[in-house]
């Protein structure tokens, strides 16, 4: 057993309003850059729809993530031997019109125009060329708020094994919001297609990070990532993904897109998982069998025997603590209400979501729809989210786990209702949906008030038994078009900057009370 | 004349070697970041995996092909009994081959790059230019190949033999022009502009070809960093 920390987080899509808030503070700080203006490493999709870049999800198509080939786990566009062949040209890769071309607006021309009967219009500029552009086919966010026809939307590979028709009807649509960053999964297809090893994934927090300088643009993770979550930078040539906010979680902050979010719906928190388990979960046979091989992963933090491991692994014992109290760890594993992203791609992907029934409860409150014995907790089929929709996103087509999430989700609404309207707690659909009173009042204080510091137990980084060198960090940039992200010492360097690096021995200060951590 | 000799094809081999071997030191030293591909895939994807792999497959056999039969000892070959008429026949055919793969995938990219407004207005002028040369060179090349099966069809291996010669002088450190007297001016002409690919190759994007990832074969698929405690 071998013990690791994830820095994970979980969307609540019962909340998500589609503000965009999360996408603009994310491109603000990130992606406000020559060269990455179509990125956006934060993206909320209107679902159902084919997405950012298009039709994403079809792995038919991109040949993204991971595939069991004779019994093996292998990449899906094929092995080393063939990314190496086709080096050249990647067949696979996007072109920036599946994502969109990016534009400006010739604002001067409202000014400047001379004097006509016809109010000036501000023309759309391409950022690539420089030049006019007709027409605006496709943009960041084209079917926000289910826009356009209803058979280009249902393209959307979700719908794939339904009868999708019915809910072109007005009175059948459904619609939710479907957020989305880099995955940092546990088994991260864009590492493992990456030729020079730039990709990498940290061992302190998990969090999955493109080496600016290693980075010689070889494009193998832009189309490897199933997601599409790792983009390319067409000025500088270099591969740029989310980067989880580091330097603001490693000080014990939360992303900025979670710290943004004014839904609430985000939690940020750390998980421990057994990493020798890694291997196995990924290749488990039945795709429908992927989440719960994902979910075994995950080890109780307040085990004896898994903290005397993860200490030995070098895990602090605030990072312990940590996931403890992690949200991550109450939704996931001791709730079951949020699901990884179409686990079938196997990537163990470390977002997960609290699948939404927002829509269907004024339904329930009018009693329209049919509902158990209990007169409380609506038929699953009678949902309006169809439940084959979301199982599709979220647990590779299988619904039972679905249904039970919502079915908790329902039976604590229920029961706070009954309490705050009634005045009378009625356990009648906990009973039913297998929770307790405390669960019940507990999954209320996380999902309905979620409070700054129940949503964000972040604990700090311990940069000061673990950092490289200071001194080497001292004025690096971050992303620039430059060398600034490294610390200028390199084993085979001709000219290093600094003669050599600073290593000092770190003992912590031991504590007053003479404990060890 | 015979000083033009002399500084072209004795003092400018070794000023394109060293400005090769300590230019490219020096960038992949200090300029890390610079070190790319420069790809424009993403921006036009169409025709790429024709005319990408056509231009490099064919230009990395014709590196490889000069490096074979110009380079490699003479003895060598004919210890493996391989005749100079049976060489330099098989130095026209491969030649060929690839010169026109290479000729057809890299008109395509210079198309590309100089009419497709996407590419041409992400290019810097290093790019064009880098195409621009290759594309001459190979043209001056696939030009000497008419000569060559002249001197072939009379059954004379001695101007592909003094070229041979002529590279192993240089690269002995022993540099003799006046091997190349006899040498027609078109294969002189190839090997100017050929020496000059070498000059700039560490002021362009030619750079990628030596951080061919070919240790990603032996490579595992995951990459965890830990930072070092001291």
């Amino acid at each position: 057993m071998k013990i690791r920390a994830q820095f994970a987080m979980v969307f609540n899509l019962d909340k998500c309003i589609g503000c965009h808030t999360c996408s603009v503070t994310c491109k603000n700080i990130w992606t406000n850059r020559k060269g990455v203006e179509y990125a956006w490493f934060n993206n909320v999709e209107s679902k159902p729809g084919i997405g950012y870049p298009k039709d994403w999800e079809n792995q038919e198509k991109w040949l993204g993530g991971w595939t069991k080939e004779n019994g093996k786990l292998e990449l899906k566009a094929g092995g080393k031997l063939k990314k190496i062949v086709q080096i050249f040209a990647n067949p696979n890769l996007p072109q920036i019109d599946d994502y969109y071309e990016p534009f400006t607006y010739d604002h001067a021309r409202l000014q400047n125009a001379p004097l006509s009967e016809a109010a000036p219009t501000a023309r759309p500029i391409s950022l690539i060329t420089g030049q006019k552009m007709d027409k605006i086919n496709w943009g960041p966010n084209w079917e926000d708020d289910l826009a356009g026809e209803f058979d280009k939307r249902s393209k959307d590979q979700n719908f794939s094994n339904m009868e999708k028709e019915m809910y072109k009807q007005f009175e059948n649509t459904f619609h939710l919001y479907l957020p989305r960053i880099c995955n940092h999964c546990i088994n991260p297809a864009c590492v493992a297609s990456c030729p020079s090893g730039a990709l990498y994934k940290r061992e302190e927090d998990g969090i999955v990070l493109a080496d600016q300088d290693r980075c010689r643009g070889w494009r193998m993770c832009i189309s490897g990532c199933p997601y599409k979550k790792v983009f390319f930078n067409w000025e500088s040539s270099k591969a740029e993904k989310c980067i989880g906010c580091y330097p603001r979680v490693e000080s014990g902050l939360p992303t900025v897109c979670s710290e943004s979010c004014v839904g609430r719906i985000r939690y940020n928190g750390i998980i421990l998982y057994d990493a020798d388990k890694i291997l196995d979960a990924a290749s488990t046979d039945r795709e429908q069998d992927l989440y719960k091989a994902h979910l075994d992963l995950f080890v109780d933090p307040f085990d004896p025997k898994i903290i005397e491991q993860a200490q030995k692994d070098g895990i602090p014992m605030s990072w312990i603590e940590a996931a403890q109290k992690s949200p991550i760890y109450k939704m996931a594993v001791e709730w079951k209400i949020a699901f990884p992203l179409h686990p079938e791609f196997r990537t163990l992907p470390m977002i997960w979501y609290v699948p939404p029934l927002s829509p269907v409860q004024s339904q329930i409150d009018q009693k329209k729809l049919p509902t158990e014995s209990d007169g409380v907790i609506p038929k699953a089929e009678a949902m309006r989210l169809p439940v084959k929709y979301l199982a599709n996103l979220l647990t590779a087509g299988k619904e039972d786990y679905i249904v039970s999430a919502l079915n908790r989700l329902i039976a604590m609404r229920s029961y706070m209702r009954s309490i705050h309207v009634e005045g009378k707690p009625d356990t009648r659909p906990l009973v039913a949906a297998g929770i307790t009173e405390d669960t019940a009042k507990s999954m209320y204080r996380y999902l309905a008030i979620a409070n700054y510091e129940d949503r964000f137990v972040i604990p700090t980084a311990h940069q000061e038994m673990q950092i490289e060198d200071y001194h080497g960090f001292q004025g690096q940039n971050g992303f620039t078009f430059g060398n600034d992200s490294s610390a200028g010492i390199s084993m085979h360097s001709l000219f290093p900057e600094r003669r050599k690096e600073t290593i000092e021995p770190r003992e912590p200060a031991p504590f007053a009370d003479g404990s060890d951590y | 004349m015979v000083f033009l000799q002399k500084l072209i094809f004795a003092v400018y081999p070794y000023i394109a070697l060293t400005v090769f071997v300590v230019g490219s030191w020096i960038r992949y030293d200090a300029e890390q970041y610079t070190w790319k591909t420069d790809s424009t895939q993403l921006l036009s994807k169409s025709n790429m995996v024709l005319a990408s792999n056509f231009f490099h497959i064919g230009i990395l056999s014709i590196f490889g092909g000069h490096f074979a039969g110009l380079v490699l000892p003479h003895g060598l070959w004919l210890s493996l009994g391989v005749t100079d008429m049976q060489h330099q026949w098989l130095a026209i055919m491969a030649g060929s081959v690839f010169g026109l793969m290479c000729l057809i995938g890299g008109a395509i990219l210079w198309a590309r790059r100089m009419f497709n407004q996407r590419v041409r207005a992400s290019s810097r002028y290093s790019d064009i230019f880098i195409l621009s040369w290759l594309m001459v060179t190979l043209i001056l090349g696939l030009s000497t190949l008419p000569v060559s099966v002249g001197h072939a069809n009379h059954g004379d291996p001695a101007v592909m033999l003094a070229l041979s010669a002529w590279v192993q002088s240089i690269l002995t450190l022993n540099p003799q022009p006046e091997l190349l007297d006899a040498v027609d001016p078109i294969f002189k002409a190839h090997m100017f502009f050929g020496m000059t690919v070498f000059l700039v190759f560490p002021f362009t994007r030619l750079v990628h070809v030596l951080t061919a990832p070919l240790n990603y074969l032996g490579r595992s698929y995951q990459i965890v960093r830990a930072k070092r405690t001291a």
